[in-house]
């Protein structure tokens, strides 16, 4: 494949098993703006603690060459088990929690409860000036809900990127 | 396990001293170091022993490229200690110089004692963080518990897959703090795992386009030396058994030896008119241990345009970085040239073209006729800096000795590169990839230690040999007999050629102004000075200088202006290199695009 031809940029999902200890964030984010990757959305967590293991779970967009890169570079990382590409690999779940605060009286008030039980979203807190809506989900839903709530008195946004999972029985665990 | 090492397990020691026995265990013999509060209980401990040496160097970014040298002409891993804060960071620049040219080091720094730790206290600095991409990997040490599993897995880390740089921060708590010894684990790494034998899948393939080939060429780089001697001479046999011509990197000189026929030269920015031209028409490009480094590669688009490449590389990520390949071998480099020698032999593999070989051994011999290195050389007069380096080489060959030689970084180090030849690997020190002036005075330090008769010298300039001068020191106390020699042309030449090339001869800030009188300078440092003039000086200088048994600089002035051709400009292809006046290449203007290059 010659050089420069590759003006298409596509959108990664990669899931990283790493062990969980100091500084492994740091050299995960570090690696990325040192080499101007971009990072969309980073999520990370332990999610085994006999093994002390977390899993991060990166978006990242780029040229297939750019994420060829990003994989292989994650890879050579000492503390890192294992990496997946979840968008190459088949199948896979993509899923965001929000919650959402939104401030609108009367009739908007009225219109966020109805469009949120329509996007099924759960009312987790309420004032009578108030709402908080949790919602789970893909991240397109995400925006369209987060575009309806905009006119009806939206207040705040906390969404915790992107936790993903290929389907089917394969796992990734080391 | 033995008795011994039993008893060591049961016996409670301090930090310092489990250190040093972890050290011991990875067979090290020597540590470049430079003491400070942070590290004392490890001088202590140094202090009441005596299987390992300790080489005080003066200055911490010495203790680094010392390391290197010691790593890169032995196989070895480098060991450095310095102390907290001003001397980690001292390091740092010694630190990428071995991460950028796949220098296996350890480094050991002092920290400030854990409960201090984030506080701003005394000669604190965040270590870990500083050299996170200084590094392939570091630690800090925070549990006694985890001290000697940690030096164990450093040293795994630094020597295994691409080797690299390492540093281990110990708080003073903890090298005061008694624990446990624990030896170097025998079960496989939990994650780190680098994968040394090549696919046999891959292997085929390649074999089969090199078999079809009518334009081959082989280029090789510093994963061969990486890869340790063995590597070395399977390439050479792989070269001879296939007929096919080889060039190298900066970074892989001596891998083949200079002097075989099928030796093509360094290619890239000051490589030969032949290995850049061959590079460029080959129609199928065998890259092992090499990075498509940008020096090399010239202009992207215009990159061996008609080759099918393959690339074996033990670093997945060194693989279609820069230039994507048709073939990817992930490998240790003597494994992959074990498998292509095994594959190419096969009874089955098909047949080679060797008219279509002899026709482009032909063209190449063409090229190889424009003798791209040649220069005058006045029999009166001023000395050419290529005929300096022409007549070291000549007069150390009529020695017989085992010669290494590091460099600093501008034109003398490429002129060293062209000029000087190398039939073994692990004789050439040079910093390729982040080009570090200072250098190689405390490299030849390193090498001359792993390697006390050998004859090493620094072929320096007179600019780069200022920036860790200093290291005269050490040479005198440990009666270290390197030879430093100066190609001293008065100018950061290789600032002066670009500004001459690209910038209109403005020679800004360019010139070596006020410079000190290197003999005296010598005299003063103990060790012994010599100056050539002229032309009639060169000879006796350089043999005087092989004859002492001492530290010798050598200040050899040479032409101010001269140029170091070939010269493929920034941003330009192969085919577009600069020859020396007089002779007559491909025309090269270099464009805006070029000129942001570095
Ligand atoms: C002033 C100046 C001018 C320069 N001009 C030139 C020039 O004209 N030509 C030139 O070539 N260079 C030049 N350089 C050097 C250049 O910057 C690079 O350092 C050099 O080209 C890189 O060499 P390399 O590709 O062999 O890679 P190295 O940096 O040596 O990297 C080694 C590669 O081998 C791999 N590897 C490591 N171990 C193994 C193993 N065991 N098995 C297999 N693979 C392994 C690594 O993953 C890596 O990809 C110049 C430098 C300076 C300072
Ligand atoms: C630490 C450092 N600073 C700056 C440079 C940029 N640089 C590259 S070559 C060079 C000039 C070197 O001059 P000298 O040592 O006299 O060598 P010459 O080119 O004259 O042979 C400079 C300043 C560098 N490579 N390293
Ligand atoms: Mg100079």
């Amino acid at each position: 494949m010659p050089e420069g031809t590759e003006i298409g940029q596509r959108s990664a999902t990669i899931a990283v098993l790493v062990d969980n200890e100091a500084g492994i964030l740091a050299r995960v984010v570090g690696l990325f703006s040192g080499r101007g990757y971009n990072i969309e959305s980073l999520t990370v967590a332990p999610v085994d603690e006999e093994r002390r293991q977390s899993r991060v779970t990166i978006v990242t967009t780029g040229t297939a060459m750019v994420i060829e890169q990003i994989k292989a570079q994650l890879d050579r990382l000492v503390p890192v088990h294992r990496i997946a590409d979840l968008s190459l690999d088949g199948p896979h779940l993509s899923r965001e929690m929000m919650l959402i605060k939104v401030a609108g009286a009367g009739e908007e008030r009225m219109e966020a409860l109805r469009l949120a039980e329509a996007f099924r979203a759960r009312v987790v807190d309420a004032t009578t000036g108030s709402l908080v809506f949790e919602m789970t989900g893909a991240g397109e839903k995400l925006d369209a809900f987060i575009a309806l709530m905009r006119p009806l008195g939206l207040k705040e946004i906390c969404r915790t990127g992107v936790c993903a999972m290929a389907r089917g029985p394969r796992g990734l665990q080391a | 396990m033995s008795a011994t090492t039993q008893a060591a397990d049961a016996r409670v020691m301090s930090g310092a001293e489990i250190v040093l026995q972890a050290l011991k265990e990875q067979g090290v013999e020597v540590i470049f170091g430079y003491p400070g509060g942070a590290v004392l209980p490890l001088y202590d401990a140094l202090f009441q022993q005596n299987a390992i040496r300790h080489i005080l160097v003066r200055h911490e970014q010495a203790a680094v490229h010392a390391a290197e040298g010691y790593a890169r002409s032995t196989g070895k891993v480098g060991v450095v200690l310095v102390t907290s804060g001003p001397g980690a960071t001292n390091a740092v620049t010694g630190l990428v110089d071995a991460l950028m040219d796949s220098i296996p080091v350890v480094c050991l720094t002092g920290q400030v004692p854990t409960h201090l730790i984030g506080n701003d206290a005394f000669q604190e600095a965040d270590t870990t963080g500083i050299t996170r991409p200084a590094t392939k990997h570091n630690y800090l040490v925070k549990d006694i518990a985890k001290l000697a599993g940690t030096v164990h897995e450093a040293f795994y880390v630094a020597r295994s897959g691409r080797p690299g740089p390492i540093v281990i921060d110990l708080p003073k708590d903890i090298l005061i703090g008694k624990g446990a010894y624990s030896e170097a684990p025998q079960v496989p790494h939990r994650s780190y795992r680098p994968k040394t034998e090549p696919d046999m899948g891959a292997i085929r393939h390649a074999v089969r386009l090199l078999r079809a080939a009518e334009r081959p060429v082989v280029y090789t780089g510093g994963g061969v030396i990486n890869a340790g001697p063995e590597a070395s001479r399977l390439l050479t046999e792989f070269v001879r058994m296939t007929g096919f011509p080889c060039t190298s990197t900066l970074m892989g000189l001596g891998a083949c030896p200079s002097s075989d026929p099928q030796f093509l030269g360094m290619l890239g920015m000051h490589g030969t008119y032949e290995a850049n031209l061959a590079m460029h028409g080959c129609d199928v490009m065998l890259n092992i241990g090499a990075r498509f480094d940008d020096r090399v590669t010239g202009r992207l688009n215009a990159f061996a345009p008609d080759a099918k490449k393959i690339h074996a590389d033990i670093d997945p990520s060194s693989i279609n970085k820069n230039v994507a390949v048709d073939v990817a071998i992930v490998g240790d480099a003597a494994r992959v040239l074990a498998a292509l020698i095994e594959c190419w032999k096969a009874e089955d593999a098909p047949r080679q073209d060797r008219a279509a070989l002899a026709r482009w051994w032909d063209r190449i011999e063409g090229w190889r006729g424009k003798d791209c290195l040649q220069y005058r050389q006045e029999s009166r007069g001023v000395i050419k800096p290529q005929h300096a380096v022409k007549r070291l080489y000549e007069i150390t060959q009529e020695t017989g000795r085992d010669t290494f030689i590091t460099t600093e970084v501008g034109q003398h180090q490429m002129w060293a590169a062209q000029y000087f030849g190398f039939e073994k690997p692990n004789r050439w020190m040079t910093s390729g990839g982040l080009g570090t002036m200072g250098y190689g005075l405390p490299a030849a330090m390193g090498v001359q230690i792993a390697h006390p008769d050998a004859l090493v010298i620094d072929i320096a300039g007179e600019a780069s040999i200022l920036m860790n001068i200093q290291e005269m020191g050490t040479l005198a106390q440990y009666r270290l007999p390197v030879k430093v020699f100066i190609l001293n042309n008065e100018y950061m030449g290789m600032v002066r050629q670009w500004q001459e090339l690209l910038h209109g001869g403005r020679y800004s800030e360019s010139y070596s102004a006020a410079l000190p009188d290197f003999v005296k300078l010598a005299d003063s440092f103990h060790a012994t000075g010599l100056r050539a003039k002229t032309i009639d000086d060169l000879d006796r200088v350089i043999h005087e200088m092989l004859a002492i048994d001492g530290p010798v600089i050598a200040d050899i002035a040479v032409a101010k202006d001269e140029n170091c051709f070939p010269m493929i400009p920034s941003g330009a292809a192969h085919n577009e290199m600069i020859l020396a006046p007089g002779q007559q290449g491909g025309v090269a203007g270099v464009t805006d695009e070029g000129k942001v290059l570095v």
